[in-house]
């Protein structure tokens, strides 16, 4: 049931598209999914602080291990109740956003998929489930940057974040690789116990490195921090979904989930916090040097996301419980801010601050959203920002080492970050009017969804021990032992108090002479965006220069690579390793087997040599037929007469193509020839080498022995070979008369494309000879009798389908060189290509019973009874047809049309 | 015996290769041929000769009597025959419509046109 839930926003994204196609202002109907979840998720989260975590199981693939574990702890679900609420209040927010865009549809179809795989990424129990789901938010989350994909830039960014998300997704795919091989399992919970023994391993530090590229790349952190502010190319729902909620937390959910599986070792711990304290400082410094409204807010939150992760990488018991207090109040202001410089950029045009101002008057209900959620990012007492950040004051107040220099820096960057809070949301708001556009409150669905965010906040911050609860479930989940959380407004005076006083005043103290400090910064002029950019380039230049060598496009050059490859390979394996040299021929050569290796020596001779078409056709004939008589000396009479029928249909077909062929004779100079000519004895001589090790060897013949004891029992035939190929290997040969009727297909469909285009159809002429003609009506019913006795003898004699199908075929071949093709279609009575269908239709109808009973595809069951009739007799059945149609497919499509 | 068909499957490989090289599109079609019997005649003679009877059980028996050939590769070679008939009748086809296209049988300037 639960499984059920967490995936159904993948069922629900195509019906999304569909109603909104349908219903274009009815979108708002969606939010009620992802609400009625985030309740079912919320209560879950309530439910589990008297009861503990619980593990929900679905089998996927048990026997590679995998399965669609899903963990109810609560990190998780902390997490999923985040994505799911904020999620119904974008959808909502989204409906009037977009309302009457064309493309709205495939926008409600990502963001229900994206949401789908964020709560898989948070609930996965399983590592490779985990990568699963990590990598769908990163091609749903390009989808969504995109969703404007006229834009230039749009794709840009989407790329970019596909491509250092991506990649970061793959070194989470390497180190759950390496997670599994080193733990011994593949259950996140379970890898828990294996702590000890993961640290310790050889391969600790590339497992560590691994994840930290994977949550380092999703949560943007330094130096991976420049595809987020990029990323503000998506329509702005999405960012304040994507950007601030949900997406780029995976990587903190990451660092947070790992925590007790590879954490606590001094080298992740200083990793952790230092690229955390750097993608703080760094994200609040930028934020206020930006005057476009995402780009602040965006910057902002490389800044808070940093936070996240360096009070995740000091560890300590308080620094855990801050982080989790920090991030759902982040969530809430900066989901907030967002949507309040969405509706700015929707009612007045711009998202420029320098030129917004007074909007208060305008739209004094967005204002209050913007304002309450800009006091809370500045940490004012009484909204959940400042217990946030009070919280975190105090964990690194109480933690040693070097963290008193991490509390300085947080200071400074919380006073940037409280200043870009500001101007974000109170700025456009304050002063006289600037705007002349006639502005004014939107409508409900996009007022309130800020407005529930950033009330949210204040609430929580009147009474943070309302989260006392769901927030000690994820901090005991990531701690590993049992932490309460007991939130409160006052501690009483504590030096933590004074660096929030001394916060506050430095941010009302900037805000007031903010005009000059806006302006006059400095900007980096070489950021880790351009080292991206230059590694970039530098591959496709590579790609461009490597690609027309490889790719020559020429059939010769990529025959000689693998002709040379094989003979140099192979040729040194052979000559290392096998014993060639102590080969011992153990058949006696007869008299007539030199004759037929001649004939085959020579055709192939002939065939190299010929001056005309004709001659070269012969030749591979006679090869054929060598080859068949081979088969006939060596007791495989089944092949002797498939490769007698397919050689004769070959010749035929090679005749009726070959007559548009002209010339024969060589076009290339002298020396390419010779060159050609040996490459071709290198190649002949290493074949003729392998085929002599191969056939010298002493090999275990167990299958030998397998097919021959099962074959009379289990397979009730006595030709081994017909049940090999119709009931133990029948889905091999299922899959080959595919490719078969594929075969046909495609020479139908080539040969109607050359009809199409021209008109000078020349069929063949029949051969007017009245001896053949008489003869033919004769031998015709005859030569059908005796396909139809070689499909029903074949599970017991020599026969088959495949033989008994070309014998068919080449009946009415030969009627049709007789009478012309028009007649040979009549005696046909139904169209070849009805022929081929049938016959898969009833080789894969053979396959069902042993289905619906439960066994796999084509498990072969016998009727019991005085003759043993099974379902492979239906299958051969199925062969035959099919042999028989594509055949007729191909001769009457290449006689008729040219 | 074995040392014969050796050469005979080298043989057909060289041939096959020669005449994939070649320049003019039907010969590559005969190469194809040619290459696909060899590749038959190299899985058969590999997968151990024997003048012995054709795996099929004699009647009276409830399995097979020694000596008696090898089933599975001869199953394998099967399929292989007819598959490679498939594949031969398609690839001449398309030579076929390339060369009344571009109306030339040289490889060379199919791919300058």
């Amino acid at each position: 049931m639960i499984g059920f839930v967490v995936l159904s926003p993948f069922l629900v994204a195509l019906p999304a598209a569909w109603l909104v196609r349908r219903f274009p202002h009815r979108a708002a109907v969606l939010a009620a999914w992802p609400a009625l979840m985030a309740l079912l998720f919320g209560n879950e989260l309530r439910r589990l602080v008297s009861e503990g975590g619980r593990l929900v199981e679905l089998p996927w693939a048990p026997s590679l291990g995998l399965s669609l574990s899903f963990n109810l702890d609560g990190l998780g679900l902390l997490f999923a109740t985040l994505i799911t609420g904020i999620g119904a209040l974008v959808v909502l927010y989204s409906s009037r956003y977009l309302a009457g865009h064309a493309q709205a549809g495939r926008f409600y179809a990502s963001l229900f998929a994206f949401m789908g795989a964020m709560l898989g990424v948070v609930l996965s129990d399983n590592v490779l489930t985990l990568f699963v789901f990590w990598e769908l938010t990163g091609f749903t989350s390009y989808l969504l940057i995109g969703f404007e994909h006229e834009r230039p830039a749009a794709r840009a960014a989407a790329l970019q974040a596909l491509i250092v998300t991506g990649g970061g997704g793959l070194a989470l795919l390497a180190a759950g690789v390496l997670l599994v091989d080193v733990s011994g399992t593949a259950t996140l919970s379970a890898m828990v116990a294996a702590n000890a023994s993961i640290v310790a391993s050889p391969f600790y530090g590339a497992i560590a490195s691994l994840v930290l590229i994977a949550a380092f790349t999703k949560s943007a952190q330094f130096p991976f921090h420049f595809w987020l502010p990029n990323a503000m190319e998506a329509p702005t729902p999405v960012s304040a979904y994507l950007h601030s909620a949900t997406m780029v937390k995976a990587g903190v959910y990451l660092i947070a989930r790992m925590t007790p599986i590879v954490g606590a070792t001094p080298i992740w711990t200083t990793v952790v916090t230092v690229a955390g304290a750097a993608t703080m400082v760094v994200g609040a410094y930028r934020s206020v040097q930006e005057s476009d409204l995402k780009r602040i807010l965006a910057y902002s939150t490389l800044s808070a996301l940093g936070v996240l992760t360096m009070l995740l990488g000091v560890g300590t018991r308080e620094a855990i419980i801050a982080a989790l207090v920090y991030l759902v109040a982040h969530a809430g202001y900066k989901g907030a801010l967002f949507l309040v410089a969405g509706i700015i950029d929707h009612e007045t045009g711009t998202r420029d601050v320098s030129t917004l101002a007074g909007l208060r008057r305008a739209m004094p209900i967005t204002a209050v959203a913007g304002g309450a959620a800009a006091l809370s990012m500045a940490g004012v007492p009484l909204t959940l920002g400042f217990v946030g950040k009070d919280g975190a004051y105090e964990s690194l107040l109480q933690a040693e080492d070097w963290f008193p220099w991490l509390l300085a820096l947080m200071v400074l960057a919380s006073i940037f970050l409280g200043l870009a809070g500001l101007v974000a949301g109170v700025l456009p708001f304050r002063g006289d009017v600037a705007t002349e556009r006639d502005v004014h409150d939107p409508g409900w669905p996009l007022y309130i969804p800020p407005l529930v965010l950033a009330t949210c906040g204040v609430f929580a911050g009147i009474a943070p021990w309302l989260l006392n609860g769901p927030l000690s479930a994820a901090a005991t989940a990531i701690a590993g032992v049992p932490s309460n959380v007991s939130l409160s407004v006052w501690h009483g005076i504590t030096p933590a108090l004074g660096l929030s006083v001394l916060t506050l005043a430095a941010v009302g103290l900037v805000y007031a002479v903010q005009q000059a400090f806006l302006t006059r910064t400095w900007k980096p002029r070489l950021g880790t965006e351009d080292l991206y950019n230059g590694g970039l380039s530098i591959l496709n230049a590579v790609s461009r220069a490597i690609a027309p060598a490889l790719h020559s496009a020429s059939l010769r050059t990529y025959v000689m690579v693998i002709v040379g490859t094989s003979i140099v390979v192979g040729g040194t394996a052979l000559l290392t390793d096998l014993g060639l040299r102590s080969a011992v021929p153990r058949i006696i050569i007869r008299v007539h087997d030199v004759f037929i290796v001649f004939l085959i020596i020579a055709g192939a001779i002939s065939a190299t040599v010929a001056q005309s078409t004709m001659t070269a056709v012969l030749s591979l004939g006679a090869v054929g037929y060598g080859v068949a008589m081979i088969f006939l000396s060596f007791g495989a009479p089944d092949l002797a007469m498939t490769q007698f029928s397919v050689e004769t249909l070959t010749v035929l077909i090679f005749v009726l193509v070959f007559r548009h062929f002209r010339g024969f004779g060589p076009l290339s100079p002298r020396f390419v020839r010779a060159r050609d000519a040996l490459i071709a004895v290198g190649i002949g001589t290493f074949i003729g080498a392998l085929v002599l090790s191969v056939a010298t060897s002493e090999t275990a013949p167990r299958l030998r022995e397998y097919f021959a004891e099962f074959g009379p029992t289990l397979g009730h035939g006595r030709n081994i070979v017909n049940v090999i190929l119709v009931d133990f290997r029948a889905f091999d040969t299922f899959g080959e008369i595919t490719v078969l009727a594929t075969a046909a297909i495609g020479v139908r469909g080539l040969m109607r494309l050359a009809a199409n285009s021209r008109s000078n159809r020349e069929p063949v002429r029949p051969v007017a000879s009245p001896i053949f003609r008489t003869a033919t009506r004769l031998l015709m019913p005859l030569l059908l009798l005796f396909s139809v006795f070689l499909l029903l003898r074949g599970h017991n004699e020599p026969g088959g389908g495949f033989v008994g199908g070309l014998v068919a075929a080449a009946a009415f071949a030969l009627y049709g060189i007789a009478f012309g093709v028009q007649r040979a279609r009549q005696a046909l009575l139904v169209r070849p290509l009805t022929l081929l269908g049938a016959g898969l239709l009833i080789a894969l109808a053979s396959g069902l019973p042993a289905v619906f009973r439960g066994r796999p595809f084509l498990t072969a069951w016998w009727a019991s009874g005085p003759v043993a009739v099974g379902t492979p007799a239906l299958f051969d059945v199925g062969v035959f047809l099919v042999v028989a149609g594509v055949v007729l497919m191909m001769i009457f499509t290449l006689a008729e049309e040219s | 015996m074995e040392v014969v068909l050796a050469v005979a499957s080298g043989v057909l490989y060289a041939a096959g290769i020669y005449l994939m090289l070649r320049r003019r599109l039907a010969q590559l079609i005969i190469g194809l041929g040619l290459l696909s019997n060899g590749t038959n005649l190299l899985i058969f003679t590999a997968g151990g000769l024997t003048r012995a009877r054709p795996p099929v059980v004699p009647d009276g028996a409830t399995t097979l009597v020694e000596p008696y050939a090898d089933p599975v590769p001869q199953a394998l070679v099967l399929t292989a025959i007819v598959i490679g008939f498939g594949l031969l009748a398609f690839s001449l086809v398309l030579a076929h419509r390339v060369h009344a296209t571009v109306g030339t049988d040289d490889v060379d300037d199919v791919g300058r046109e």
